[in-house]
C-alpha cells in the first residue's frame, strides 16, 4: 500500500469532511432522545417509533413510491423508444429538432416545466392528484432515460439486428428478441435513473400535486418550515440507508458479473 | 491450363453453359447515395452451387452488392433477380438468404445452441425438429461439446464456425459470407478455409463470399469477380484470373507481377511481340486480337514464370540481361531483383529445392533471366 503525501490527505479529508459532515449530524441527531435537533441529550430511537406512528408522514411515503414506480415505468418505456428512433432511424426531416427536443427537459429550469405542466392540467382541466404527479415525472425522467439507453445503442453492434432480420424476425421481433434483451441493463439503470428523480423531487410535484396527494418530499419540506423535527432526521435516517444498500447492492452484482465474464472469457482461450 | 471447354463433363462450369439457369441475376444495377456511386451499372450471372467471390479493394462496392443480396440496400437502378424472381420488394426476412456477417454477429445473451436454432425457430417449426437440425448443424462444424456456451464462452475460430451454422440452418439457397475469415489469424484461416469449401460441397448451397484477401478467394472460389469502383473488371475462373488477367489492373491485383512497357512490333496467331528497351531483345507474350502493332502495350508475367541463368541461355524465345539488385530469402523460395541496363527493376522467383549454402547467384552478379513465350500476357495500356 502506498502512503498518501501530506497533500493528498488534507484533500480527501477535505473532500469527504464536505460531502458527509452534514448527513453524519443528521443521522447522529436522529438518535438524540429531546426533542431540540441541536442539542444532544441521550441515545434514544423512540422517533422511528414515532415515525411509524405519523400516518401523514406513511401516507406521503406511500404517495411518492406509487408516483416513482408508475412514472418511472412509463418514461422507461417511451424513453427506450425515443432513444431507438433517434439512434437508429436514420436522417429524418426534422431530426435534429426532434433529438434537441427529447433533450431539453435536461436543462430546462425545473420551475418552468412545473408551471408550464400546471397551467397544462388547469387548462384541460385535469384534477391535480397521483394522476397529474406521474405525468409530470414522466415527462421530467423520460429525456434521462432516453439519454441513457441511446449511450448504450450508439455502442450497439447493428448487425446483430441485421441477423436476427435476416434470419427471418421482423422488425418488431427483432428489437423484442435481440436488440431488448442486449441492452436491458441500460434499460434497467434508466429506470433506476427516473425512479430516484421522482423519489426526490420537490419542485415539479409541488406544482402538480393536489391536497389528496402529498409526496414525501412535499411534506419533510413542509414540515421543516414548522421547525425541524427529529421525526424528520430519522425519516432521512431510513432513507439514506435504504439508498446506501441499494448503490452498494448494484455495485456488488455488476462487479460479480464483469468478474465471471472475465473467467468465461479467459476459460474459453483455453 | 486445361480450358473448361474441352474438359470432361465433370468439371463444375456451369457458366459456360448456355441452357443452364443463373440462381442469382444483376441486371443493370446501379446504387447510389447522393453523388456517390457504389455500384455502377454492373450485371453479373451467378449459378447454383457455385462459390463465387468478389474480389476487391475496400470502397470498390463488393460489400454493397452483398447487401443488396441480403435486402439491407435496394438498388437505385436496375434489378436484381433471384431465381428469376425480382427480390426489389422482399424484405430480408422473407428471402431464402443467409448471411455470415463479418462480426459474426451472434447472440451474446443465447447459448451457441439457441443461436443457431434462432432462425428456425421464427419458422415456427415443430421442437423435435427443430432441435435435430440444431444437432446436425452442430456436428456439421464440429461443435456438439459446445452446444451450451454462451458466444463469449468460446474461441474466436468456434464462434466463426457457430456463425456459419446459424446461417446454414435453415438451408438457404444462397448463403452470403461478409469477409468470414477476417478475424482468424493466419493458420486458422487457412484450414478454414478448406473447411468452408468441403461444407459448401456437403451442402450444396450456393456460396457467395466477399474478401478483400486474393489468397482467399484464389483458394475457395469457383469463380472470382474482380471488382473496382462499383464496377466488375474481370470475371474468371481462379487459374484465368491469375494466367489470363484481361486488364493491367487484374495482373497487378492479384499476385506479385512484373509489367514491361513497351511498343508491339508485331502479332501473329494469338501472340505478340514488344520492343522494350535499348539492348534487350523483343519479348513475347499472348495476346487477344485487340492488340495491334504498333500500339503502347504492356507485358505483364508472373516473377515464378522467369528462370535465372548465370550464362546466356541459348534457344529460348524471352531474354533479358540485368545484374542482380537484391535477393529476398523467404525460406520456401527467393525473389531475386534484377536490374536492367535501362534502369528497370525486374522480379524472379525461385523454389529453393537446393539448401542455401550450395545458391550460386549473388549480389551484384550479371544474369539473364527468360520465360516462354505463353508465360506473359500481352495487355492493352
Amino acid at each position: 500500500m502506498r502512503r498518501l503525501s501530506w497533500f493528498n490527505t488534507v484533500s480527501l479529508t477535505l473532500g469527504f469532511a464536505f460531502l458527509y459532515i452534514p448527513m453524519i449530524i443528521l443521522i447522529t441527531y436522529s438518535f438524540n432522545a429531546g426533542k431540540l435537533v441541536t442539542v444532544w441529550s441521550g441515545f434514544s430511537t423512540k422517533w422511528y417509533g414515532e415515525l411509524f406512528r405519523n400516518e401523514a408522514f406513511l401516507d406521503a411515503a406511500w404517495v411518492t413510491l406509487k408516483v416513482a414506480v408508475m412514472s418511472s415505468s412509463i418514461a422507461t418505456v417511451l424513453g427506450t423508444m425515443a432513444a431507438y428512433v433517434m439512434v437508429r432511424a436514420g436522417r429524418f426531416p426534422g431530426r435534429t429538432v426532434f433529438s434537441g427536443m427529447i433533450y431539453a427537459p435536461l436543462v430546462m429550469p425545473e420551475v418552468i416545466t412545473g408551471l408550464s405542466l400546471l397551467l397544462l392540467f388547469i387548462a384541460i382541466g385535469l384534477d391535480r392528484g397521483v394522476l397529474t404527479i406521474v405525468l409530470a415525472h414522466t415527462t421530467f425522467s423520460m429525456c434521462f432515460v432516453s439519454v441513457v439507453v441511446s449511450s448504450r445503442l450508439v455502442t450497439f453492434d447493428q448487425s446483430l439486428e441485421e441477423a436476427a432480420l435476416d434470419l427471418g424476425c421482423t422488425g418488431f421481433e427483432a428489437f423484442r428478441l435481440v436488440t431488448l434483451p442486449i441492452i436491458m441493463p441500460a434499460v434497467v439503470s434508466g429506470w433506476l435513473l427516473a425512479f430516484t428523480l421522482s423519489l426526490d423531487d420537490l419542485v415539479i410535484a409541488s406544482f402538480t400535486s393536489g391536497p389528496s396527494s402529498t409526496t414525501l418530499p412535499i411534506k419533510i419540506f413542509s414540515a421543516v418550515r414548522l421547525g425541524v423535527s427529529p421525526e424528520i432526521n430519522a425519516l432521512s435516517t431510513i432513507m439514506i440507508g435504504l439508498v446506501t444498500v441499494g448503490v452498494i447492492g448494484a455495485s456488488l452484482t455488476s462487479k460479480r458479473s464483469i468478474a465471471k465474464r472475465q473467467k468465461d472469457e479467459q476459460e474459453a482461450i483455453i | 491450363m486445361s480450358d473448361a471447354a474441352t474438359a470432361p463433363v465433370s468439371v463444375f462450369a456451369p457458366w459456360e453453359d448456355a441452357q443452364a439457369k443463373p440462381l442469382i441475376q444483376f441486371q443493370n444495377v446501379t446504387k447510389r447515395w447522393g453523388d456517390f456511386t457504389a455500384i455502377d451499372d454492373l450485371s453479373i450471372d451467378i449459378y447454383p452451387e457455385e462459390f463465387f467471390a468478389l474480389l476487391g479493394p475496400s470502397g470498390c462496392g463488393k460489400t454493397t452488392m452483398m447487401r443488396m443480396l441480403a435486402g439491407f440496400e435496394t438498388p437505385t437502378e436496375g434489378k436484381i433477380l433471384i431465381d428469376g424472381q425480382d427480390v426489389a420488394r422482399i424484405p430480408p426476412n422473407k428471402r431464402a438468404v443467409n448471411m455470415m456477417f463479418q462480426s459474426y454477429a451472434l447472440f451474446p445473451h443465447l447459448s451457441v445452441a439457441e443461436n443457431i436454432a434462432f432462425g428456425l425457430k421464427r419458422d415456427k417449426q415443430p421442437k423435435d425438429k427443430i432441435e435435430a437440425r440444431v444437432e446436425e448443424m452442430l456436428s456439421l462444424v464440429q461443435l456438439n461439446k459446445f452446444a451450451n456456451r454462451k458466444p463469449h464462452q468460446i474461441s474466436g475460430g468456434q464462434r466463426q464456425r457457430v456463425a456459419l451454422a446459424r446461417s446454414l440452418a435453415k438451408a438457404p439457397k444462397l448463403l452470403l459470407l461478409d469477409e468470414p475469415l477476417g478475424a482468424l489469424d493466419k493458420k486458422l484461416r487457412q484450414d478454414t478455409q478448406f473447411e468452408l469449401m468441403d461444407i459448401q460441397e456437403k451442402t450444396g448451397t450456393t456460396f457467395v463470399i466477399v474478401t478483400h484477401d486474393q489468397e482467399e478467394a484464389m483458394t475457395v472460389a469457383s469463380r472470382i469477380a474482380v471488382m473496382d469502383h462499383g464496377k466488375i473488371i474481370q470475371v474468371d475462373t481462379p487459374s484465368k484470373i491469375y494466367e489470363e488477367p484481361k486488364s493491367i489492373y487484374v495482373a497487378d491485383f492479384i499476385g506479385d507481377v512484373n509489367l514491361i512497357r513497351g511498343n508491339v512490333t508485331k502479332t501473329s496467331e494469338g501472340h505478340a511481340s514488344i520492343s522494350w528497351a535499348e539492348g534487350q531483345s523483343e519479348l513475347t507474350g499472348i495476346a487477344r486480337s485487340e492488340i495491334e502493332a504498333g500500339a503502347v502495350a504492356t507485358l505483364a508475367v508472373r516473377p515464378e514464370k522467369l528462370s535465372i541463368y548465370t550464362s546466356r541461355p541459348k534457344d529460348q524465345t524471352n531474354v533479358i540481361k540485368g545484374k542482380v539488385l537484391d535477393i529476398a530469402y523467404l525460406g520456401n523460395m527467393s525473389t531475386y531483383v534484377i536490374e536492367t541496363a535501362s534502369g528497370e527493376t525486374i522480379k524472379a522467383q525461385v523454389a529453393n529445392t537446393r539448401r542455401i549454402q550450395r545458391r550460386q547467384i549473388t549480389w551484384e552478379e550479371k544474369v539473364w533471366l527468360s520465360f516462354t513465350d505463353t508465360a506473359g500476357v500481352v495487355l492493352n495500356q
